[in-house]
């Protein structure tokens, strides 16, 4: 702090305060980018040279290096490739456009709110209703935890098949394969947090008669409220990891999934890192929104700052 | 010897005498009415708060049985403040769990205020002080003292009400609005205390509610709890491993010892009820110490 203080001083303390705060980070992504670039010079290295080889091009080291820098259909693009895909694909397209990926991540996205909301209510109410009635800890667990151990592309063309059956297709049984995966850490957070509460406190509930109701919205909900923002984080990315996963076996027209296979389809590897990043960008920002109102509640619940 | 007992309500001597042992196995400690007054208000006032006979508590642990409380025969009057000392294990945050209706004796009958301790505690007759201030760290200062009024249902005006007067009375004004960890352990007790007084109950139990404070700390909320005492004439329970302490605040010290729990002696005494600090330095408090030392002795407490 002192010594970047001193080497700049022209620049305000925010802001040197700031950069300071970032580096590690801006370090790792440094890092991150000089090994994705060697991995894409490796990678692809071969396919290159097979290229020149086949048509007789007499060709140097530095031809090779280009050549894997800006191929087609390379093995692993690189990273300036993916963002200028991101770029056009975002921006060369009309918004409704099928080939621009903001489309696409729309209606992930729509997919894994619904998901990630049914999700987290139906984790909450399972876990209040297993810290309440011991008895349904015992058999209910059980189940929760088979549930999750199903592998959900197995269990996902089901879902789609059923519920298409009956009519209902497109965002719902989507968001219902997400809802499945997200669910679970949020019981099992929850759980934890309901039953968290200090026993003097719940003494102390107990010696002012207060009635069950009142224990729950005064004590147990207020106790858990950080063990359900830690439970959201897990469970939001799930949810959208469940969304795209749901796209897959389904052959679905939209959304990150149905991008992912029509890339891997016809070769477009450039497409699939694409969608991949704009997914890995979603989970992010998801992240980040829970993560702002988490700190802003802590601060009005009287948190340490 | 009987006075007490003639002088309850009918319903209640009905439903202790019935279910008590005879008068002839009473117990030696029970504690006369003139040793109950003996801060000089009139014996006609007094009426037994608390009222125990027989009380024992077994529990089953894989090591055998092991008997917490035998055979405990206590009486406490209206107005009394009466300190439970013992070494640890002797079973005194049990009984007073019990007359909480936190714990359920085993054999025995306790009457609170004329009831039984689980109507007591429903119809809200006393409030509960842990050793930990046990604060809610979400609410602030204000709104944990306003916790119990909520859950027992006055009005928001009532609240505001009762939470100045006795945030007033504990010397808390002007932290309404911080949060627990922003006050000293000492504040905070104090705090707990205002909330357990908030609602009014006639009698406070008090589970070594300065234990985990420093000397002086405790010294000066002594003073204050006093003060209090006087102030609002409530019944005081107070469970403590301190002699000092006991002494100086009590007007009552059961002495009790561990294997099994039980009161091995019950000590008067009554200091002017606006005593300060100072009575520590009389020979009458040194007396009364010694006294409640040589009890403890007495029980084999000094043996580890």
């Amino acid at each position: 702090m002192t010594s970047s203080a001193l080497a700049l001083p022209a620049a305000p303390a925010w802001r040197t305060a700031w950069i300071t705060d970032r580096a590690p980070v801006f370090v790792v992504v440094a890092v991150l980018m000089v090994f994705w670039y060697l991995a894409a010079f490796v990678m692809n290295a071969p396919q290159v040279r097979d290229a020149f080889e086949r048509n007789d091009v007499k060709y140097t080291l530095i031809d090779v290096i280009a050549g894997t820098m800006d191929g087609d259909r390379p093995i692993v693009p690189a990273p300036h490739q993916v963002v200028i895909e991101l770029y056009d694909s975002i921006l060369g397209y009309p918004l409704d456009s099928p080939r621009n990926l903001a489309y696409h991540a729309w209606v992930t996205l729509s997919a894994t709110a619904v998901g990630f909301a049914l999700g987290a209510v139906f984790g909450i109410v399972l876990a209040i209703l297993i810290v309440h009635l011991r008895t349904l800890e015992k058999s209910l667990l059980p189940w929760i935890i088979c549930s999750q151990m199903v592998p959900i592309l197995a269990i996902a063309p089901i879902i789609i098949v059923v519920f298409g059956a009956i009519g209902i297709r497109g965002l719902l049984p989507k968001s219902i394969i997400s809802a499945y995966l997200c669910f679970f850490p949020v019981t099992i957070g929850m759980v934890k947090g309901l039953s968290s509460p200090d026993p003097i406190q719940l003494d102390l509930m107990r010696t002012w008669s207060a009635t069950k109701l009142q224990v729950f919205w005064k004590l147990r909900w207020p106790s858990s409220i950080p063990f359900l923002f830690t439970s959201l984080k897990v469970s939001v990315t799930i949810s959208l990891v469940g969304a795209i996963v749901a796209e897959l076996p389904t052959g679905a027209q939209a959304g990150i999934g149905a991008r992912l296979l029509t890339g891997s389809y016809y070769g477009q590897t450039v497409q699939i890192w694409a969608a991949l990043v704009a997914a890995a960008v979603i989970a992010t920002v998801l992240i980040g929104i829970i993560d702002l109102i988490a700190k802003w509640t802590a601060r009005r619940m009287g948190a340490t700052p | 010897m009987d006075q007490s007992v003639a002088r309850r309500p009918g319903p209640e001597q009905s439903v202790a005498v019935g279910t008590s042992p005879t008068k002839s196995t009473r117990p030696v400690e029970r504690v006369t009415p003139e040793t109950a007054t003996g801060d000089g208000r009139p014996a006609t006032a007094t009426a037994l708060t608390v009222d125990m006979r027989g009380v024992s508590l077994t529990f089953q642990t894989r090591d055998g049985t092991v008997e917490a409380l035998a055979n405990v025969n206590l009486q406490i009057s209206d107005g009394d403040f009466v300190s439970f000392i013992g070494p640890s294990g002797c079973g005194k945050t049990t009984l007073m769990r019990i007359i909480a209706d936190l714990q359920k004796p085993t054999a025995g009958t306790i009457l609170i205020n004329g009831i039984s301790p689980e109507q007591a505690r429903l119809q809200r007759h006393y409030g509960y002080i842990f050793q930990a201030p046990a604060l809610y760290p979400w609410r602030t200062i204000e709104r944990n003292v306003a916790l119990p009024l909520e859950i027992m249902g006055f009005d928001a005006k009532e609240r505001r009400e009762r939470v100045d007067r006795y945030l007033k009375l504990v010397n808390l004004s002007g932290f309404e609005r911080k949060f627990p960890w922003q006050l000293s352990g000492g504040m905070q007790q104090r705090a707990s205390i205002a909330r357990a007084l908030s609602f009014d109950p006639a009698l406070l139990l008090m589970d070594e509610p300065f234990g985990a404070l420093d000397e002086i700390v405790r010294d000066h909320l002594n003073e204050q709890l006093l003060r209090l005492w006087d102030q609002t004439g409530k019944t005081v329970v107070f469970v403590t491993h301190s002699i000092p302490e006991a002494v100086f605040l009590s007007s009552k010290i059961v002495v009790m010892s561990p294997r099994p729990g039980r009161i091995i002696d019950i000590i008067p005494c009554n200091f002017p009820r606006d005593r300060t600090l100072e009575i520590r330095e009389t020979p009458e408090f040194i007396k009364i110490a010694q006294r409640v030392r040589a009890g403890l002795r007495s029980g084999h407490s000094y043996d580890e």
